[in-house]
């Protein structure tokens, strides 16, 4: 069961940590958003593959972007 | 008194800025980014100056544009208000030289403070107490980790370059000082342009107290009083008051004395900020660090005070007397940082303001960035406004600030005013008897 990782918020993508194909633990940090001067992580909620991977660092995300695909 | 000012900065500071200025006869100029075109303080000002994209890289801290928009506009002189350009001794010098007045201390009294490290050594040798720390910049893990073993656990792990929180955190282990060392790094690099990290010994239950100083054009230091930061999330403050009560009335005097010597070591003009932590049951403090620039929290000490601080820091740039003869502070007051952000994990949350209706009142001042309609991007920090109570005792003080919460009204975005609710009920923050940890242990 494929699981999409969405923004929580408008923000900035400042860091991409993984990479598509890259193998994750559930809480593994999968990129790092920037909004008001404060860095968020974007989380991994369950173990898998990156199956696909929507950001590059410098883009914008809105509010329930899909950053991320897990499976 | 010059005749024009351009404020360097943007949103409530700006805004609160332009008005004392516009009181005062003096003519406005706000810069902006493109981003906040449409904010209040924008539109209130005589003239206003486009200087970049959102960035803040290249519009609120490119000396150069501000200075290319000073030059245009022909203003006399610049304030920095707080955050951006106000505590960078570059910047300051930059004003001078172009022939402009810099409403703030001396270029060499914001390189004195801004290094933590060497401001705690120079303070230290002035008299003024400070904990056990480190007397040189850390460079590495194993350097802090020898270092700790002279100052103990648990330690607070800071870029010496730092301000507002960032990249500060407590290590209380080795293995947790090896990872609060790397993120304080990482951060101060990145933040500040400056890896260097200062340990200090954490107190642990300690209040956050600081000391309003104004250094005079003829020399003379003067108090304003104290106010009470302890309620913090990540280190940054989200509601301060004064007076303190935490700090008995000779510890008070120990404090603004201490906080005067501070100023006067650094040969101190204008408006700064004695910043320290308090034991509230053994009544010692020690020195953190000083902010050279106007405080966020300015007002609850213009409200017990009835001093313009703004006011008295441009006429001690244009070399004039203050406007005050003596400092007697009266009755209580409290500021409630609004921030768009969501009130139970405090993380950002912009977007479009649809409804923004203000408290009013009896002792209510709201000092606001922002309007219905306008737009709160991810660029700035998220304060939007800053709502303060006066009242002649704590008790009134609460008591309207509770009714001016009550009274807030925004949508669009969230807001952690209905954190401000649930504070202003909470029993350890309504006894008065609360410290550093109280909002973490309200979220736990």
């Amino acid at each position: 069961m494929a699981e999409e990782v969405r923004a929580e918020m408008v923000a900035n993508v400042w860091k991409v940590v993984v990479a598509q194909g890259d193998s994750v633990a559930d809480g593994d940090t999968l990129v790092i958003l920037e909004s008001m001067k404060m860095e968020i992580p974007v989380l991994a909620e369950s173990a898998g593959t990156v199956q696909e991977l929507r950001v590059n660092e410098g883009d914008v995300v809105q509010e329930g972007d899909v950053i991320a695909v897990i499976g | 008194m010059f005749e024009s000012l351009l404020v360097a900065n943007r949103g409530e500071i700006a805004r609160r800025v332009l008005r004392s200025a516009a009181r005062l006869g003096v003519r406005t100029v706000a810069v902006h980014s493109e981003v906040d075109a449409d904010l209040p303080f924008v539109r209130e000002a005589d003239e206003a100056i486009l200087i970049g994209p959102a960035a803040p890289a290249e519009s609120y801290l490119d000396i150069k544009r501000v200075l290319e928009a000073a030059a245009r506009s022909g203003a006399e002189a610049i304030h920095p208000g707080y955050g951006f350009l106000a505590e960078n001794a570059e910047f300051a010098q930059a004003v001078i030289d172009a022939g402009i007045t810099w409403v703030g201390p001396s270029p060499d009294a914001i390189d004195a403070m801004g290094d933590k490290v060497k401001a705690r050594n120079r303070m230290s040798a002035a008299g003024v107490p400070v904990a056990p720390g480190t007397k040189d910049p850390v460079g590495t893990v194993e350097d802090a980790l020898a270092a700790v073993a002279d100052i103990g656990y648990p330690v607070m792990v800071k870029a010496s370059a730092g301000g507002g929180g960032i990249g500060m955190s407590v290590a209380r282990s080795g293995e947790e000082l090896t990872a609060a060392f790397e993120t304080a790094r990482t951060r101060a690099e990145r933040f500040f342009g400056n890896p260097a990290i200062l340990l200090e010994r954490y107190i642990e239950n300690a209040r956050h107290v600081e000391v309003q100083i104004l250094g005079l054009a003829d020399g003379r230091v003067v108090a304003l009083g104290e106010r009470d930061c302890s309620v913090q999330r990540r280190h940054q403050k989200v509601a301060e008051e004064t007076p303190s009560p935490g700090v008995g009335e000779e510890l008070r005097q120990r404090m603004l004395d201490g906080a005067v010597r501070a100023a006067q070591a650094v040969d101190y003009r204008n408006a700064g900020t004695v910043e320290c932590l308090v034991d509230p049951v053994t009544q010692d403090y020690v020195f953190l660090e000083m902010n050279t620039r106007l405080q966020v929290e300015h007002p609850v000490t213009e409200l017990c005070t009835g001093i313009d601080i703004v006011e008295q820091q441009l006429l001690i740039a244009a070399g004039d007397a203050p406007t005050f003869t003596d400092v007697t502070p009266r009755g209580h007051a409290i500021e409630l940082r609004v921030y768009a952000e969501d009130p139970k994990r405090f993380l950002p949350s912009p977007g479009h303001i649809d409804t923004w209706a203000e408290p009013t009142g009896d002792g209510v001042r709201v000092d606001s960035g922002y309007a219905a309609g306008n737009t709160v991007t991810p660029s700035y920090d998220p304060l939007l406004a800053k709502l303060c109570t006066y009242g002649a005792d704590r008790a009134e003080a609460l008591e309207r600030a509770r009714r001016a919460v009550a009274d807030f009204q925004v949508s669009g975005l969230k807001t952690n005013l209905p954190f401000f609710v649930e504070l202003l009920d909470n029993p350890d923050f309504v006894s008065g008897d609360y410290d550093t940890g109280l909002v973490d242990r309200m979220r736990r």
